[in-house]
């Protein structure tokens, strides 16, 4: 009788499949594919040194004031003229500040600026939007208020990217979005908070 | 009726259990800090993510509230932390950084915070040279 070849059983590996399955969902779960999202911000720079703090002088009709006290109403205007308003109306309030569509003597001044590809532009070019909190504002309607101020300029860029270009801003070339950000340059300055709501 | 052949579902099955290893990123510290961050609609994404340092503000979490009580704290790394002390932890995380110009500080801060405690931070990032900051928040629906 020939010895008869011995063979090496497979290796069964039906539940090869289970078990990867099992990892899987392991890691499904622990997966957390966030996209971290947020209001991006640059701070100014810190001051080169602690006298010399002078401050650069504004026009009146350049700054517009937005002033968060510890209830969360927002006082807003232009120059020392401030009236209570909603956060809703705040876009709107903003957007006429900076574009200045009327020429308004009341609003920031009109300056005649060369900027490439949209040639000679009257823009408010020293506007600056100062939003001053308190110590006890709530954070809340903080990031609403630069939500809202944020939202003015990217509406405003919008608009002025479709007249110009056609396009939406978010489709435009670097060179163009570079164009766009020119007219409308992002100035909003944050003062130092201010106990004006009475002390604790 | 032929059984179908599922030898290469295992197979099928590693890969796709590759992709879920390789994206999976685990959450490194552990919250001590309670926080619903607040809603917005002009956000952007935040990029490079290794560039991206998180500074927590918020109460502390249930657990903690016996010990810690419940006034809003700070958390940088795994501890509480004073507001001066954001300026060690801004240092730290920027040597270990490779591009280190790009250094982006997230504010995961509880809506509630009073902006008291968020100025003290960013007036330490001013002087630590962090200016690119970031208040983080979800998209409103």
């Amino acid at each position: 009788m020939a010895k008869k070849k011995k063979k090496v059983p497979g290796l069964n590996a039906s539940s090869t499949a289970d078990i990867s399955f099992i990892l899987l969902i392991f890691f499904l779960i622990t997966t957390s594919m966030d996209t971290d999202t947020g209001l991006s911000r640059r701070l100014p720079q810190p001051p080169e040194n602690e006298e010399d703090q002078s401050t650069v002088k504004f026009h009146e009709r350049d700054v517009l004031n937005v002033m968060i006290n510890r209830a969360g109403n927002i006082l807003c205007g232009v120059g020392y003229n401030k009236e209570q308003i909603d956060i809703n109306q705040l876009r709107g309030i903003a957007k006429e500040f900076i574009a200045n569509p009327n020429n308004s003597s009341t609003l920031p001044e009109k300056m005649a600026t060369e900027i490439d590809l949209l040639g000679q532009c009257f823009i408010t070019k020293n506007h600056v939007i100062s939003v001053q909190t308190d110590r006890g504002t709530p954070y809340d309607v903080y990031f609403q208020v630069q939500n809202e101020l944020v939202a003015a300029y990217n509406e405003l860029r919008d608009e002025l990217s479709k007249t110009k270009f056609g396009r939406p801003y978010e489709a435009l070339t670097n060179e163009q979005q570079v164009a766009i950000r020119a007219y409308y340059p992002q100035k909003i300055s944050e003062a130092e908070p201010k106990n004006y709501g009475g002390n604790n | 009726m032929p059984e179908m052949n599922t030898s290469s579902l295992p197979d099928l099955i590693f890969t796709i259990l590759f992709f879920f290893m390789i994206v999976t990123t685990m959450r490194e510290v552990t919250l001590k800090v309670k926080m619903t961050i607040p809603q917005g609609t002009e956000l952007e994404k935040l990029e490079k993510k290794s560039a991206v340092s998180y500074i927590y503000v918020g109460p502390p979490t249930d657990a903690l509230r016996a010990q810690m009580g419940s006034s809003t704290r700070i958390q940088l790394n795994d501890r509480y932390a004073e507001p001066r002390e954001v300026m060690d932890f801004v240092a730290q995380e920027r040597q270990g950084m490779a591009n280190q110009a790009e250094q982006v500080i997230s504010i995961k801060a509880d809506s509630k915070t009073q902006m008291g405690i968020i100025t003290d931070i960013k007036e330490v990032l001013r002087k630590s040279w962090a200016l690119r900051i970031n208040y983080s928040a979800t998209r409103r629906q």
